[in-house]
């Protein structure tokens, strides 16, 4: 995504923009500075999915599929099921995208959104793919796939809203220990999740922490932290993005991060 | 071809319609708020979203054309589009030929002329796949443009017929597109009654297939209607209520 001089400088004007209202006391919307955009999430929007929703934070919209296959287990870990998460920036998603394999963007985005999900809810005990193994060689896998529909702004968060409600809505397909295949209409039961991991993402503009950013408040920002927390009170991931933070911000930033998730949580419910 | 199936019944089909009963259909337009235009169809079991972007800069610089712009055209399917196996990503030959076709569909009807050295950018994603989606993904990508108030010479809308069981069928779905004998996607001009895109596989004689177009004829005039009317509704309203899967 190449910047052409036009683009640097109308960063530049919109930076000073929205600086100017922020010392104000003022946020280009009129929020709050930890205010989110509206939110919405929908469960079970896709049906040849085994899960689906899609998550809306303001004008954002990301749409994510939970697929599941059989697969070879790993060598290293012959008992345990694959999880999987890939994003794709859609090209009409904003006149940025262009066709073409993942950029370093989108990698990120599934990766963070991937550390979040798999610290808490796939590694350790009481893993949702601790029931994966199916028999020698062979283990369950469950893909999820971040399509980024609408990009106006903080598609972290609403990748991890659309991606927790994917996995919530999972009906696991029945396995067929005879024809080695999934039986993909009878199901053997939902996923276990337990902690509900979901990210807050942070930008800082100025001496300003914004939840929430909408792409033109990030491209003013100076620095991104995204946090990604638990309903039982763990941090599963964190990613800064560009700029610093301080310690004390960091840890400010926890706080809120709960605070904001247990909020952004209960519309995946 | 597989025999064993019966796809049609006491002359109705495996989901309950007459062989000239369309699958339900809605189409929306401006369901997403960053591209220029857009459209979302739901038809039968297909998810179809399409966004449009332009005229705007021609990238490579060296494929600008100096009398009229490039329209060009991106049909993909998601991974999880289908219900067997998760998919792959991106592009695949089966895309690229069919994002081909409806580019050429798109080249008839938008007057390109107005726009040198520009391209027109028509993205097409398949959410959810059940048979049709080339013909779902023209009926979107039409609304789109317009909603992107592009101008065009004519409206465009697909539709497929085919056969199964001996009957020719309208609108095929996903059991009749893979266990029916022949299937016909086209896509066809509202004003002109043009077909600007036609397919076949499969085998039909040629009284067969002058039904199976006049079939297609006849229900373009339903989903053109259709299209109308979700370009008109979206002046109704001043802001987008976003995706309604």
């Amino acid at each position: 995504m190449a910047e052409s001089a036009k683009d640097l400088v109308m960063h530049d004007i919109k930076r000073s923009v929205i600086l100017d209202m922020l010392n104000k006391g003022q946020r280009m919307d009129d929020r709050a500075p930890d205010q989110y955009r509206p939110i919405s999430v929908q469960k079970g929007v896709i049906d040849t999915a085994e899960g689906s929703a899609i998550a809306k934070i303001g004008k954002t919209q990301i749409l994510v599929g939970a697929k599941m296959a059989t697969a070879t287990p790993f060598p290293d870990r012959p008992k345990e099921g694959v999880f999987s998460v890939n994003c794709e920036f859609l090209p009409l998603a904003n006149s940025s995208f262009e066709p073409g394999p993942p950029d370093e963007d989108s990698i990120e985005l599934a990766r963070v959104t991937d550390r979040g999900i798999r610290s808490a809810e796939v590694e350790g005990d009481n893993s949702i793919t601790e029931n994966f193994f199916l028999e020698e060689g062979k283990v369950m896998a469950l893909f999820l796939d971040i399509y980024v529909l609408d990009h106006s702004g903080n598609m972290t968060d609403s990748a991890s809203l659309a991606a927790i409600g994917a996995l919530l809505d999972v009906k696991i397909p029945k396995y067929d220990p005879d024809t080695k295949t999934l039986i993909r209409n009878e199901t053997s039961g939902k996923l276990g999740l337990k902690h509900l991991p979901i990210a807050t993402t942070f930008a800082k503009v100025g001496q300003h922490t914004l939840c929430d950013p909408t792409r033109e408040e990030m491209l003013a920002a100076d620095a991104k932290l995204t946090i990604t927390t638990t309903q039982n009170g763990q941090i599963a991931a964190m990613q800064k993005g560009k700029g610093a933070f301080t310690r004390d911000e960091v840890l400010d930033a926890v706080d809120v991060a709960f605070k904001k998730s247990a909020e952004l949580r209960k519309y995946v419910l | 071809m597989a025999e064993e199936k019966k796809l049609i019944i006491n002359g109705k089909r495996i989901d309950g319609r007459s062989p000239d009963d369309l699958r339900p259909l809605r189409i929306e337009t401006g369901v997403l708020n960053e591209a220029d235009g857009s459209a979302f169809v739901q038809w039968g079991g297909n998810k179809i979203v399409a966004g449009i972007y332009g005229p705007r800069e021609c990238i490579p610089k060296h494929e600008a054309n100096p009398y009229k712009a490039l329209v060009k055209c991106r049909y993909t399917m998601s991974p999880f589009a289908s219900k067997e196996e998760h998919g792959r990503s991106g592009p695949n030959r089966r895309s690229i030929e069919i994002s081909k076709v409806i580019r050429e569909v798109f080249e008839n009807i938008v007057v390109a002329e107005l726009y040198p050295m520009t391209q027109i950018d028509i993205f097409i994603d398949v959410l959810q796949a059940e048979g049709g989606t080339r013909v779902g993904a023209i009926t979107a990508a039409a609304a789109a443009l317009a909603d992107a108030g592009i101008p065009m010479r004519d409206m465009v809308c697909g539709v497929a017929v085919g056969k199964a069981d001996g009957t020719i069928v309208l609108d095929l779905g996903k059991e009749e597109d893979n266990f029916g004998e022949s299937d016909v996607p086209m896509a066809i001009s509202n004003r002109g009654k043009e077909l600007l895109l036609i397919q076949m596989d499969g085998l039909l004689t040629k009284e067969e297939l002058a039904i199976a177009i006049d079939k297609a004829m006849a229900a373009s005039e339903k989903i053109h209607a259709m299209q109308t009317e979700a370009i008109t509704k979206r002046y109704e309203k001043l802001e987008s209520e976003g995706l309604k899967l």
